[in-house]
């Protein structure tokens, strides 16, 4: 049996980096092949290459046995080929409908868009993913995880033979992510050719069939992920055996840091709760439960309507971002892309952005030198793979590009760093140096909020963790009462309150 | 850097020297040392407003009321010297009324949301309103008091040999340079053009920013309006109409991008020689002034896109 694609010998350069050696790689009909390897290793850059946006330096690529050569994303699309892009691509002032359809809207023969068919076949995909979003929603007003179903249901509506899903999970909560599993599964009966993308090891050995992995560039194992173990496939991954992938370091927590009462803001109705320094607090909950939310009310992105904030017993009032930053509050976005990095610019002014006034004197004058060496520290100690301290953002890995987000919070020097989704992205390597991170700046008496959808990192990493649920708090649980199930039951209990309230 | 590297970061550098080139080739009397001085000091009036609009785009706005500021700011500069006002008070009381004008479109575009577009389109508007108001429609002039022959030195003087605007468009320029370059408010220039949001949420006080930014354009501009004053020993009312263009395309051609937190001021400087140059040029060589707006134009068009390619390339 041909594959249904097959590349060989693909090589790759991005001015003099050579990103991609001689790599070989087959999708089969029917099959689900999971791409694995750490942050930079050339994921994405392959995929990419396949779809067209990018053009390989040498190699073969044969789509049914034919050899092919695309020059535009829109020839890969026109062939079959659909991609789910780590990066969300949606338009954010457009509808959830008009983003689905942008560029291939159904026209009637004097040219008019049948806005009809778009509502109705918007409907209809996002139902299959068993979202309740209307079409006509303004898709920048969607949480993340609502985004990423909807750049899902874009590729299911292209219908296409092979659909490429760049992480499409890493924005995902376990529902949501139970949801896709499904719908990979009918799609593998089908008979399409899937391949999936990840850095949670255990969503490959629950839904692939085969793993191929990447390291450097250069393709280093493909098998049935029957015959690979996840040390096997982590030693393949990293080159070396990495043990104990929660690091945990018990807690001596000190005074209170922060203390939250009656706190209300939008998505948020009335939360209390205190943190002390040195301790990492986790917040568990669904997607839309408020813990976004929570984190911009403290940091003072989304200023609280009532309640009030102490810090270090001081009341404080946060009215803007400006003032979270000079509280000593670090935040760390879930969206890098929008919220986080600024694309276009370098490493530097990234990073040194929140904390300029580190680096600055009573003049506003920049002391470079002290920037680019502290800069330069932080690039090093999160191994951040780039060429430079000017390097673009946008040519960073994705993993890369979220260890940049972290860093530029900590540049300011905060008490109190709220971390919203810190491993969205981040590679099995990378993600234990960043909880090794963790353990370290409570150590030095932080006070952390830890805001995450992956419940073995959170049960892992937290101290203690509080539960939200709809705008609540609906659960608290110290770190050796924490248990799955009854984390799972508080998210879904201000919900039931919500429908008998 | 590599060579290749170099000319396609240069690109506007590059373009300047060329056209200058030819033109040293079809006339003789282009490269002498008073035509120089003369095309530095026709650009200066240019210069100096395409710098604060340098400003303005990079944080992703668009100043289209610097003309009129610089006509009102020139007649109130005018009717305050023809009354023997002291010259260092009305210098300043013109800058700071410029400042002030921009300052008003900048808090419509910073707090009530306002396209950068309309709210200067705005003020475009209703500020030359006032000019005509102001003057009645007419020239003021400078009057007889010896502090208008101090003043004339501000747009007409010399020393050693360098035209006075040249050396106020100089400073002016290292003084943005260096803001841009080494400041806390220059990073934050750039960062909100770049993307607002990540800016605002990094502490950045966004709408301080750009009433600065603003105030700063209209300062400038008021400090053009000075200058064409002095020159003229006095201010009329139609000055400075259309100057926003010229601006603008100062700014473009020197690489900066419209969508904001891209570009350098130094590509400014040579954007606006390069126009002066075809200006000078084109009139050296004689050519009738309906063909040098369309010869002008199709200069613009071919170093945007030249330097569009060149950053295309790239990727
Ligand atoms: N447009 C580009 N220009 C220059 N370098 C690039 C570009 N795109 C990617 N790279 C570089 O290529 C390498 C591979 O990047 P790629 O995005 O393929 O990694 P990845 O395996 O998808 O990583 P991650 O898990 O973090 O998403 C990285 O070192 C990255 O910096
Ligand atoms: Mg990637």
């Amino acid at each position: 049996m041909t594959a249904l694609l097959e590349l060989e010998g693909v090589d790759k350069a991005f001015g003099t980096v050579r990103v991609l050696r001689g790599v070989d790689f087959t999708v089969q009909a029917g099959r689900v092949v999971a791409l694995a390897g750490e942050n930079g290793a050339g994921k994405s850059t392959l995929m990419k290459i396949i779809t067209g946006i990018y053009h390989r330096d040498a190699g073969e690529m044969r789509l049914r046995g034919k050899e092919v050569q695309f020059t535009t994303a829109r020839q890969s699309m026109d062939a079959g080929i659909a991609m789910i892009h780590q990066e969300l691509n949606l338009l954010p002032a457009l509808s959830v409908g008009e983003n689905i359809f942008l560029g291939r809207e159904p026209v009637d023969r004097m040219g008019r868009i049948r806005w009809s068919e778009i509502e109705r076949e918007t409907r209809h995909w996002l139902g299959t993913l068993q979202q309740q979003i209307d079409p006509w929603t303004e898709t920048g007003k969607l949480s993340i995880a609502q985004q990423q179903m909807v750049e899902i249901a874009r590729a299911l509506s292209m219908q296409a033979e092979i659909i490429i899903m760049d992480e499409p999970t890493d924005a995902l909560t376990d529902i949501e992510t139970q949801i896709l599993f499904d719908v990979v599964e009918k799609l593998r009966g089908e008979g399409k050719g899937l391949v999936f993308i990840s850095h949670r090891l255990g969503e490959i050995f629950r839904m692939c069939d085969d793993v191929a992995v990447l390291r450097d560039g250069n393709m280093v194992h493909q098998g049935p992920v029957s015959e690979i173990d996840e040390d096997g496939l982590i030693r393949h991954m990293v080159g070396r055996e990495l043990s104990d992938q929660y690091p945990y370091v018990p807690a001596e927590p000190a005074d209170i840091r922060l203390k939250v009462d009656h706190l209300v803001a939008p998505g948020v109705r009335d939360v209390s709760f205190e943190a002390r320094a040195g301790e990492v607090v986790g917040f568990a909950g669904l997607v839309g439960a408020g813990r976004t939310e929570l984190g911009k009310a403290i940091y003072g992105a989304n200023p609280a309507q009532s309640g009030s904030i102490e810090i270090d017993g001081q009341p404080t009032q946060l009215r803007s971002p400006r003032d979270g930053v000079s509280a000593g509050i670090g935040y760390v976005t879930e969206d890098r892309k929008l919220e986080g990095l600024i694309q276009a610019h370098g490493l530097r002014q990234n990073l040194s952005l929140s904390g300029l006034f580190r680096f600055t004197n009573t003049t506003g004058h920049i002391d470079k030198r002290a920037e680019r060496a502290e800069v330069t520290r932080y690039i090093n100690a999160f191994s951040v793979k780039t060429h430079g301290i000017d390097a673009v953002i946008s040519q960073l890995s994705g993993g890369n590009q979220q260890k940049v987000s972290i860093a530029k919070s900590l540049v300011a020097q905060p008490r109190i760093l709220i971390l919203d989704e810190p491993t969205r992205g981040v590679d099995v390597g990378a993600k234990r140096e960043i909880y090794q991170l963790i353990n370290e700046l409570k150590a030095e008496g932080l006070c952390i909020l830890l805001l995450s959808s992956d419940m073995p990192e959170l049960m892992g990493i937290s101290d203690r963790i509080l539960v939200m649920s709809n705008g609540l708090l609906t659960g608290s649980f110290a770190r050796d009462e924490a248990d799955q199930e009854a984390i799972m039951r508080c998210t879904v209990a201000g919900l039931e309150e919500a429908r008998v309230g | 850097m590599n060579a290749k590297g170099f000319i396609r970061e240069n690109i506007p550098l590059f373009g300047l020297i060329l056209l200058m080139a030819a033109v040293s080739l079809y006339s003789p009397n282009f490269l002498t040392v008073d035509n120089l001085l003369n095309i530095l000091r026709q650009t200066s009036i240019n210069a100096i407003i395409a710098m604060g609009m340098t400003f303005v785009i990079l944080t992703a706005g668009i100043d289209l009321s610097v003309g009129s500021i610089l006509a009102f700011a020139g007649a109130v500069c005018a009717s305050m010297i023809a009354v023997d006002t002291p010259l260092i008070v009305a210098l300043l009381t013109t800058i700071a009324i410029g400042a002030a004008l921009g300052m008003a479109s900048g808090t419509i575009v910073a707090f009530f949301g306002v396209q950068a577009f309309i709210a200067t389109l705005v003020a475009m508007t209703m500020v030359r309103g006032l000019v005509l108001v102001y003057t009645d429609g007419r020239p003021i002039s400078t009057g007889d008091f010896d502090v208008a022959n101090s003043f004339y030195e501000i747009g007409g003087g010399y020393v050693a040999e360098i035209p006075v605007p040249v050396i106020i468009a100089a400073l002016a320029f290292l003084i943005c340079w260096y803001v841009l370059n080494h400041t806390q408010f220059g990073r934050y220039v750039y960062a909100i053009g770049g993307n607002e949001q990540v800016a605002r949420l990094a502490g950045v006080n966004v709408a301080r920013v750009k009433l600065i930014v603003y105030a700063t354009s209209g300062a400038l501009s008021a400090l053009a309006g000075i200058i064409l004053t002095a020159r003229l020993e006095s201010a009329q009312p139609t000055a400075g109409m259309a100057y926003e263009l010229d601006a603008i395309a100062a700014v473009v051609l020197g690489g900066t991008s419209l969508a904001g937190g891209r570009g350098r001021i130094t590509g400014t400087l040579i954007g606006a020689l390069i126009i002066g140059v075809l200006n000078n040029a084109l009139n050296i060589m004689d050519v009738s002034s309906y063909y040098q707006q369309i010869a002008k134009g199709a200069v613009i068009l071919l170093a945007v896109v030249a330097d569009g390619r060149s950053k295309a390339s790239s990727r």
